[in-house]
């Protein structure tokens, strides 16, 4: 929030709280049977910024996706989103609270049997009652936004990976919604649909005055696009705040995971709890 | 994907012909023509033993079923059975001094009211009561004449 | 000790499972009124669940009349009642075998496609994406299919019924020479429409609802991996099988027991 690029970007939908981060998560703990996957994690999500949300594998960082779009309840804490407790709503209103959230799937996501067209018009005919006429422009228009108009015949099984990506991003964002999350966007892309996505998202960021929440392991490209940072190791945030002041962060962990060093100062997977203790024992 | 349309006249198909079979199923199967309740009149005959008839037994006139048993009651005073039939509408010309016997199909078979008609001019209309009965062989009891008849016999070559 | 703690972790998960499909089925009913306003997604999914059901239906009913009317035959004309086998090839299609193999069949060939496909749009994250699409995956997804499994399954039996109806009369009638009229008089004396026909278009019903709703709640109760939809598929068809012979027991219990 810092950034004056995002406070630029800043849409204010309560007049009175312009500061008001879109998403607030406080103490958020979250249990998968014994383990804790959060525990009493604090995150806040600025409107209009591009937020990177970056751990190691296993980290729970989907999970973490899920418990804001309300499709997991937590353990305990609180998510409000636009000033709504996710986990207090009723089913409609968590309906209608969706419908301004987009998701990005790791896999797209897809409904494999029908084409690219009917996928991106999908949400638009489940919950309006607009005249096909219409439905055909607003779905083109979002597809050219991809860079993929000519693909809405193709049926999702000819898509390569980076393609279906685009194109569940055409559907995430074909109601213009208020937040996109990206679920490891980066994974598992060859470097030009990666380069692809690296430009897509930060310009659909600006365009449509999106907030997005990218959740990473691949540190480069994450903090290229992102304007703030937080990675979570071990169920806690151990680092958070503008991208720069992260990636310049001088904690060793921090340091290990953006850097990508295999033998940290830390041995990063383990946890240990008295951080700076532990270091200066060894 | 199979095109709407095909899929549309496929679905059509299917559940026509589950309907159709449904249907010959009721009419070729199980004969509904035969058992509807509303169209027909009753006639009721008094047996002294029916035997193994049962309600839904068929009723026949020379071989060809004309109805069905309705219903069985027992008179309290006379100590017989009451048979209720209902016979199909479309006979109507049954005399009112036909007979009705009680049958068996085959050996071991189901049984049946046969009815034998009589010569009047007369017939029978609803309710209408058929008089001349003869009630079911009961195996025990042929068995039994078999074997007094036969000891009569043996009796009377002494 | 031990031995006790596990039994009793089994009848626990056995009793959660049970209670996620009952939650799953009053879920997928609450939908039902929603689908009657779109009747094209119900009419896909016939196609799916009935339509591509109907070759080995009609089949296995062809063979299956053919099979008894031959059995029949052989064991009927050693008393003379070569007449009856019309009413012995309608009475057990009818009341049993319709229903029942129909309901065999449909798991193995409905049930498990069925299960197949919810596991893998769960495991291929399709289920949640609807959910962030603000579209609810289960009224959207599993009513359509559910419906589908409850109005095709009864149509099915009386096809399978049907068939064997008439495979029978081509083998007795024009194999083994019993006569037509015989054939079809007795079993219309015999058969009865309330009692053995509605009946069994009952008993057809009751399996097509709960082979559905077993292929449904396996698919979207399935570990999303590869893994887990195959196990998910077997479990559909041996859950359906043993749901549709146990109910089979009771119905006929039920209905023709006096």
């Amino acid at each position: 929030m810092q950034n004056s690029a995002v406070n630029q970007k800043l849409m204010p939908l309560h007049p009175n709280d312009n500061n008001e981060p879109l998403v607030k998560i406080r103490g958020l703990r979250f249990y998968r049977g014994n383990r804790a996957i959060f525990d009493g994690i604090d995150i806040d999500i600025p409107k209009g910024s591009i937020t990177a949300i970056m751990g190691p594998s296993g980290t729970g960082k989907t999970t973490l996706l899920k418990l804001i779009g309300g499709q997991l309840r937590p353990d305990g804490g609180t998510i409000h989103v636009n000033g709504q407790n996710v986990h207090q709503l009723n089913n409609k209103d968590l309906y209608k609270l969706r419908m301004s959230m987009g998701m990005l799937f790791q896999s797209g996501a897809l409904l494999t049997d029908i084409d690219v067209f009917d996928n991106v018009a999908y949400p638009l005919r489940e919950h309006t009652k607009l005249p096909e006429s219409i439905i055909r422009k607003l779905v083109l228009m979002k597809l050219e936004a991809v860079g993929l108009r000519g693909a809405r015949n193709l049926m999702p099984s000819e898509l390569s990976g980076g393609m279906a990506r685009r194109v569940a991003l055409a559907r995430a964002i074909v109601f213009d919604p208020e937040m996109v999350m990206y679920d490891e966007p980066f994974t598992g892309q060859d470097p030009i649909s990666m380069g692809v996505l690296i430009k897509l998202i930060p310009r659909l960021n600006k365009a449509s005055q999106l907030t997005s929440i990218v959740v990473s392991h691949d540190v480069e490209e994450t903090s290229n696009i992102a304007d703030v940072i937080y990675v979570i190791s071990n169920g806690k945030v151990i680092a958070g705040g503008p991208s720069e002041q992260v990636a310049n962060s001088d904690s060793p962990w921090v340091r290990q995971f953006m850097d990508g060093q295999a033998d940290g100062p830390v041995p990063f997977h383990f946890p240990a709890e008295p951080l700076e203790t532990d270091i200066l024992g060894n | 994907m199979v095109q709407m349309r095909t899929m549309e006249i496929m679905v059509g198909a299917f559940m026509a012909a589950g309907f159709v079979a449904l249907f010959f199923l009721a009419m070729q199967v199980s004969n509904l023509s035969g058992l509807n309740g509303g169209e027909g009149y009753h006639i009721t005959a008094r047996f002294d033993n029916i035997g193994g008839l049962k309600v839904r037994s068929p009723v026949s006139m020379a071989g060809v079923r004309i109805g069905r048993v309705s219903d069985i009651s027992f008179d309290n005073t006379t100590y017989e059975a009451v048979v209720t039939m209902l016979v199909d509408s479309n006979h109507k010309t049954i005399p009112d001094d036909t007979f009705a016997k009680i049958y068996t199909a085959g050996l071991l078979g189901e049984q049946y009211i046969g009815l034998d008609p009589g010569g009047s001019e007369k017939f029978l209309t609803e309710g209408g009561k058929v008089s001349l009965t003869q009630s079911a062989l009961v195996l025990e009891e042929i068995i039994g004449q078999f074997l007094f008849s036969k000891a009569e016999e043996g009796g009377n070559n002494e | 000790m031990e031995q006790l703690a596990q039994l009793g972790r089994i009848g626990i998960s056995t009793l959660e499972r049970l209670g996620r499909g009952h939650v799953l089925l009053l879920h997928m009913l609450s939908g039902v009124t929603a689908l009657l306003v779109r009747p094209k997604l119900l009419i896909a999914q016939i196609h799916s669940v009935g339509v591509l059901s109907m070759l080995i239906i009609t089949v296995s009913g062809l063979f299956v009349g053919m099979v008894l009317a031959l059995q029949g035959y052989y064991i009927l004309s050693q008393f003379g009642a070569e007449e009856t086998l019309g009413v012995m090839v309608a009475a057990s299609l009818v009341r049993e075998l319709g229903p029942v193999v129909t309901g065999l069949l449909f798991a193995g060939r409905a049930g498990s496609a069925l299960t197949a496909e919810i596991g893998l749009m769960k495991a291929t994250e399709q289920l949640s994406g609807l959910e962030m699409m603000a579209i609810d995956p289960i009224k959207r997804i599993l009513t359509p299919r559910f419906m589908a499994g409850l109005i095709s399954m009864p149509l099915l039996a009386a096809l399978f019924s049907a068939i064997g109806v008439i495979g029978g009369h081509f083998v007795g009638v024009g194999l083994l020479g019993v006569d037509d009229g015989a054939y079809w008089s007795q079993m219309q004396a015999k058969i009865d429409l309330h009692e053995d026909i509605f009946n069994g278009v009952i008993k057809s019903i009751v399996f097509g609802f709960v082979c559905t709703w077993i292929a449904l709640f396996q698919g979207h109760d399935c570990v999303p991996t590869s893994e887990g939809v195959s196990r998910a598929t077997t479990r559909t068809v041996v859950h359906s099988a043993l749901a549709v012979l146990c109910l089979d027991f009771v119905l006929t219990a039920l209905m023709f027991g006096e």
